[in-house]
């Protein structure tokens, strides 16, 4: 009943279309389109053979891409992004899940500093830890290769893990471990035949989710890689910064093969998490 | 082992080992530690290792000056030298307006499109994009579209609002929008899922006593989503403060966009004087928590309980 007058006064007030709503679709279709020119420039600027006036280039060309995946020895670049993010998901998910379980079902001294400093990673900025971070690291010799930059990424991506985890392991059933306690599973068997299984979604979530922010981190792999263990978006922003060595279009195509590569994750990403969850902490209902 | 003579003893007092041994693991199990307990321990080692302690060495080493001079030398250093202290605003002037602006223009947004609409999930997934492709690309991105020769500004003169190109990369403003694009999306999804968490019904409870929609918004959801409010201005202004790449690639590094994190990025890896890279550092965490540690407080004064929805 109040359902359906709430749809007639809405339906009857978009018809209306007040002078508020035509600012609001305004701003956000302003905002979509200044999102489709910055993508949409660096694309076109990528196929496009020179481009002075006008609102196109004056031909397309591939050959930036060509030029790019030798020059740039792109095809490494992948492979090391690929090498860093896959540590980075399985060693995140191998510490942050069994903590996760712990911190949602147990009840100890202290627990809310060891939450707590599971928080600060995530509600600082990596510069201003990743400075200190990558002092360490240097002194002991890890950073300016793959093993530093890893450890680096890992910071962030284990309390992700865990503050993903906590709450879709808090809505599992107790009830159903303490049965199989009774029937005589240890922990161990516990974890891989009752919560495993149930965790697979969640553990999913959190795996895309860190690999999308593991791909797209800067700040920490930039503080701490080395000339070989740069990843794309690492070796994306020497190329820009070091403008007018090299083509404009050239650099552009780097950034499309990196966007190519987001947007993709992105897609795959949202067969297992729903948009918002992207951003924010995730929500228990799936919507 | 040693249980039989240590039971023979006429005091007889202390419980023998053999029995102590589970009486201790008993006592503890009692107060919530037991063996199951060090499933956590790896992810506590490891914050310990690679943040806790760093932070603290961090700490330690800009008590250390590479010049001399006293512990808070290098402090002194950097608070003096107009150069470096100036960054501290240059910073707040880019991400509190930035922040500010990203959460003022998403409520209203937001608050007009909750509820369910065709293609409200396209929406949220054309949103999503630019917050996965991160400041760089956004930065190479503004620098071809707000370019003298590019789209904007091409639109501009076509429609015939400029003469001449406007200025819009390599300054404030080339900075400025790579908050905004990278911003926005972030607070409108977090304030839309604030909004969705606030149960419809008691607006239409008000607005079956007459109240009108500005009345409905100021009195019922404007309280409600404030604590929501107060935490997504929190979570942008951290992105906005730490603004690093695009500072240096569509801002003027050198000038007006000389933030705080290039001049620890400069330190640390131009001059490698890491004690005074630390300090900034330090500077940059605590001018930050000081700004939250404001928010939070003036959001404190506000109603904080349920806002019966499912958030």
């Amino acid at each position: 009943m109040t359902l359906g007058l709430a749809g007639g006064t809405r339906s009857r007030r978009r018809i209306v279309a007040s002078p508020g709503a035509w600012l609001v679709w305004g701003a956000v279709a302003f905002f979509l389109l200044s999102l489709l020119g910055v993508v949409g420039s660096v694309l076109v600027n990528s196929f496009g053979t020179r481009w002075f006036g006008g609102w196109f280039p004056e031909g397309a060309t591939t050959r930036w891409y060509t030029e790019a995946w030798s020059d740039f020895g792109i095809t490494e670049l992948i492979f090391v992004t690929v090498e860093v993010s896959a540590a980075v998901v399985a060693l995140s998910l191998l510490i942050g899940v069994p903590a996760a379980y712990t911190l949602a079902r147990r009840d100890f001294p202290g627990k809310r500093l060891v939450y707590l400093s599971f928080l600060l990673p995530i509600l600082m900025p990596p510069i201003t830890y990743g400075i200190p971070l990558a002092t360490v690291l240097y002194k002991f010799g890890f950073a300016g290769n793959l093993s530093g930059v890893i450890l680096a990424n890992l910071v962030p991506a284990v309390p992700f893990v865990i503050l993903t985890m906590t709450p879709f392991i808090e809505q599992i059933d107790p009830a159903i471990e303490r049965a199989a306690r009774m029937c005589g599973a240890g922990l161990r068997s516990v974890f891989l035949r009752i919560l495993a299984p149930l965790l697979v979604p969640g553990i999913l979530a959190a795996g895309i989710l860190v690999l999308v922010r593991t791909v797209g981190m800067f700040e920490l792999t930039f503080l701490t890689a080395g000339p070989d263990s740069q990843t794309l978006i690492v070796a994306l922003f020497y190329s820009m910064s070091s403008a007018g060595i090299r083509a404009q279009q050239s650099v552009d195509a780097m950034a499309v093969v990196y966007m190519a590569m987001m947007l993709t994750l992105l897609v795959l990403a949202l067969r297992f998490v729903n948009p918002t969850q992207l951003v924010a902490r995730v929500k228990e209902e799936p919507e | 082992m040693t249980g039989a003579p240590v039971a023979s003893r006429p005091e007889a007092a202390p419980p023998p080992p053999r029995q102590e041994d589970p009486g201790l693991r008993h006592r503890l199990a009692e107060r919530g530690i037991d063996r199951n307990l060090l499933l956590i321990l790896p992810a506590i080692v490891f914050i310990v290792g690679l943040f806790i302690y760093p932070f603290l060495y961090g700490l330690g080493l800009s008590f250390q000056p590479k010049e001399g001079g006293g512990p808070f030398a290098d402090y002194e250093r950097f608070f003096t030298d107009p150069y470096q202290r100036n960054t501290i605003w240059k910073t707040l002037g880019l991400a509190i307006p930035a922040a500010l602006l990203n959460v003022l223009a998403s409520v209203p947004i937001a608050y007009r499109m909750r509820g369910r609409f065709r293609g409200k999930r396209l929406l949220t997934i054309v949103l999503v994009v630019p917050i996965t492709l991160g400041t760089v690309l956004t930065a190479e991105g503004l620098l071809n579209f707000l370019g003298p020769a590019g789209w904007f500004n091409r639109t501009l003169l076509e429609i015939g609002l400029v003469d001449e190109p406007i200025r819009l990369i390599n300054n404030y403003w080339g900075v400025f929008f790579s908050l905004i694009i990278t911003g926005f999306p972030f607070a409108f999804l977090l304030i839309s899922s604030y909004l969705s968490g606030i149960d419809p019904s008691l607006e239409r409870a008000a607005a079956t006593m007459g109240a009108g929609w500005w009345d409905r918004f100021r009195h019922i959801t404007l309280p409600l989503l404030t604590p929501g409010l107060a935490t997504t201005f929190c979570l942008t202004f951290v992105l906005a403060f730490s603004v690093f790449p695009s500072a240096i690639l569509v801002g003027e590094p050198a000038g007006e966009t000389r933030v705080i994190s290039i001049a620890a990025y400069q330190a640390a890896y131009e001059q490698y004087d890491y004690p005074m890279a630390s300090t900034i550092a330090m500077v940059m965490g605590a001018v930050e928590l000081i700004v939250i540690a404001a928010v939070l407080v003036w959001r404190s004064r506000f109603y904080t309980g349920t806002t019966g929805g499912k958030g």
